[in-house]
């Protein structure tokens, strides 16, 4: 029987048992006697849970492990004596047992995997049976422990509560436990990485050739890792470039959407405003390429400027109007939190609208402003398509914009595709500068809600 | 029955200048719905003019008609004559930024700028372009303050957000914004409403003070305040001027019965 079998009958189980448990508990309900503490219900669900949580938890540990049991149990056969000592040929031919033993293999294509094939068969079918034997054994026990409680008295309604929140809270933290899971191995991986490069030399090199010498005699054979071309990359495009575009762009359409705009056109304007946020990146990211970058470079041509094909302006651009939405909707929210009362009292001492706009509206509505401005820096340095596409790979420290320049993003793509040792410096890089990225990321996430919570709470 | 109305008021009238506002036959429409119907008055210089009245009978949006705020409102529509000096202020040649500025607006909840007590009392004089330099607008902001009965609390600290007062000192604040750009006319609804009984006794003394140098109009649910602080009453009620006279007439011996009920308790 195999484990999804086994899984199953407990499934089968439970609703069994909640048959019973409700039965049981129905029976308790009488005109002459005081209202149970639950309702039948209630009971069901308390003996199943009690039935079927348990054993699953056990099958669920009894899947690890079993396959080391097993392997332990074929490894000490008489058999398996006979198997290669060189490692690779012996997994090799293991493997290919296991294929036989569980029926995803028909012929074997190595004489001695077939010999050992039946020994496996034999070990699967003897550890699945223990495992079936005390799952089912949890089960009846869990079950048989519930169900000798169901009592008029017994409050299987609070029980069933505490369980659900217990499942909630689990919910919460494989989210919370993967994160931290991925933080860990960005740390532990940036570690090696430190190990071999020292962190002066990344975080303050100017000079960025993470090419190493697959052999020691190659010309160029040890890289530099200075990231700084790729933080002042990275900088001049999300941070800089791209906000000259959108944080103008942005606030003006949230002035006029909020300000000036109909209720009817706003209802149109609104969402064709925020289809922006949802175009795919890719695409944002061939338009840069394809249609600006081009642009941009017969631009700087014409006022005599050398330009190159991929320029920090072409992508810097493309990433602002792809911003727009994330500030103009931050915006918003924030001029339109601002009191009525403000506005009126601007208005009654005869300032006309723009003027109200530009000295009460926009001062007291400034940090959410901040606020989403800091959001959308975080959400451009950490963009990657458009960079990839229309930014280029040269590590240049430059502020001309319409020269190449390559971001952090950029060059993880760059590190991480084709082939790849992952023990040397050029991969671990890539750990490094994803580390870097994450932390100013969450620090300007902080920051960003800091100051929108401190502005939201001065309202209300 | 504005005939009626009108007439003990007109006599009265005889002695004292022309009035500085006259409204005739307003009413206000919300889309369909009247809020205000056909009243016509007689705002006078150097007087406190008391609106009372059961609460959504019309007083807060009759009172923005006087300088225009019902403006800012889409649905809102105003019909009939309101003269500011012989001015017809819904004229095509009234500015309405001029109008506001001579027509000050108090609010019933304090509704200081986010900035400093300073630049809160500046605003005004900036926008009409009151002061020539620093030095000019200084005097202007410590002649409102002072005015408002606001400057020994805050004369130390007007670099200080002026949303950091007390309620009772943004009112104050709020009044003195509305005084620095010497407006002729003071409109303000419920200004004492959101604050405590010491605070409204500093509020009903300014306005006692202010009444030489302009005219003022406030909204009150507060029988005794009105009382106290005006010399006139206008007695509002679904969207009608019931009855307007000396405020002591009013009170200790009005003509309608609706009056009547109205100040002694009996509805509101
Ligand atoms: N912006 C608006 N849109 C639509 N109707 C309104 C608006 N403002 C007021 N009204 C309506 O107009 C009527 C008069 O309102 P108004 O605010 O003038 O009353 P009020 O006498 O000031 O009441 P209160 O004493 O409660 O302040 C009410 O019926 C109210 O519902
Ligand atoms: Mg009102």
């Amino acid at each position: 029987m195999s484990l999804g079998a086994i899984t199953l009958l407990i499934l089968g189980l439970g609703v069994v048992a909640w048959l019973a448990a409700r039965a049981r508990a129905a029976a308790f309900a009488a005109p002459d006697r005081p209202r149970p503490h639950s309702l039948p219900g209630q009971h069901g669900w308390y003996v199943a849970l009690w039935t079927a949580v348990p054993a699953l938890i056990f099958l669920a540990i009894w899947r690890q492990v079993s396959g080391n049991l097993i392997y332990a149990s074929v490894m000490a056969s008489p058999e398996a004596a006979a198997l290669p000592a060189f490692d690779m040929q012996r997994q090799a031919i293991l493997s290919e047992a296991y294929a036989l033993a569980t029926g995803r293999a028909e012929t074997a294509f190595n004489p001695q995997a077939g010999i050992l094939a039946p020994v496996y068969e034999s070990a699967i079918g003897f550890y699945n049976w223990i495992g079936l034997a005390v799952a089912l054994l949890v089960a009846f026990a869990g079950g048989a422990w519930a169900y000798s409680r169901v009592s008029p008295q017994f409050r299987a309604r609070t029980r069933v509560e505490r369980i659900i929140m217990m499942g909630l809270l689990v919910a919460s933290l494989i989210a919370i436990l993967t994160t931290l899971g991925i933080v860990l191995s960005l740390l532990f991986e940036s570690l090696r990485f430190f190990s071999m490069v020292s962190p002066v030399e990344f975080l303050f090199g100017l000079n960025w050739s993470p090419q190493m010498a697959i052999r020691a005699d190659q010309a160029g054979s040890s890289g530099a890792f200075g990231a700084i071309p790729l933080f002042w990359g990275t900088i001049f495009i999300g941070a800089i470039i791209a906000m000259i575009v959108a944080i103008p762009l942005g606030l003006m359409s949230a002035i006029y959407l909020t300000q000036y705009a109909s209720s009817r056109l706003r209802a149109w304007m609104k969402p064709l405003l925020e289809i922006l946020a949802g175009v795919p990146t890719v695409v944002y990211g061939y338009f840069a390429a394809l249609t600006v970058a081009p642009a941009v470079r017969d631009l700087g041509l014409s006022i005599g400027i050398p330009a190159s094909t991929e320029s920090a302006l072409a992508a810097g651009l493309v990433m602002g109007i792809m911003i727009i939405p994330f500030v103009s909707s931050m915006a918003d929210d924030s001029i339109a939190a601002v009191p009525q009362a403000m506005r009126d009292g601007s208005l009654a001492m005869g300032a006309t609208t723009s003027e109200t706009i530009r000295k009460v509206l926009v001062p007291a509505a400034l940090p959410g402003v901040v606020g989403g401005v800091l959001l959308a820096v975080s959400r451009a340095i950490g963009e990657t398509m458009i960079v990839v596409m229309a930014a280029g790979l040269a590590a240049n420290l430059t502020a001309n914009p319409f020269d190449s320049v390559t971001t952090v993003t950029t060059q993880i793509v760059q590190l991480l595709t084709g082939d790849q040792e992952f023990d040397s410096p050029k991969t671990l890089a890539a750990f490094a500068l994803g580390l870097v990225l994450f932390m100013v990321t969450l620090a300007l996430n902080i920051v960003a809600l800091r100051v929108v919570k401190k502005y939201r709470e001065a309202y209300d | 029955m504005a005939d009626m109305i009108q007439s003990p008021i007109q006599a009265a009238d005889a002695a004292a200048s022309s009035p500085k506002m006259t409204a005739r036959g307003v009413s206000v429409f919300y889309g369909e719905k009247k809020a205000v119907d056909d009243v016509s008055i007689d705002i006078h210089r150097e007087h406190v003019t008391a609106f009372i009245g059961p609460s959504g009978c019309g007083k807060s949006t009759f009172l923005r008609t006087l300088n225009r705020m019902n403006d800012t409102i889409g649905s809102a529509r105003v019909e009939g004559r309101i003269e500011l000096d012989s001015e017809d202020i819904y004229a095509s040649s009234m500015d309405v930024v001029q109008l506001r500025a001579r027509v000050g607006m108090v609010f019933q909840k304090p509704n200081p700028f986010p900035k400093s007590i300073f630049e809160n009392v500046a605003y005004g004089p900036r926008i009409h372009g009151l002061a020539a330099g620093k030095a000019e607008l200084d005097v202007i902001v410590e002649r409102s303050l002072r005015r408002a009965g606001l400057w020994d609390e805050v004369k130390d600290r007007l670099a200080e957000s002026g949303t950091a007062l007390s309620g009772g000192q943004q009112q104050r604040l709020c009044i003195a914004r509305a005084i620095a750009v010497d407006p002729e006319v003071i409109l303000m609804d419920e200004p004492a409403s959101a604050l405590d009984p010491i605070a409204t006794a500093r509020i009903e003394e300014l306005i006692h003070e202010l009444r030489g140098n302009y005219a003022i109009v406030i909204v009150t649910h507060n029988m005794q305040q009105a009382a106290r602080v005006s010399q006139r009453t206008a007695f509002f009620h679904l969207g009608v001027l019931v009855e307007y006279g000396e405020t002591s007439a009013i009170f200790t011996n009005p003509r309608e019965t609706r009056t009547k009920d109205y100040i002694t308790g009996r509805y509101g």
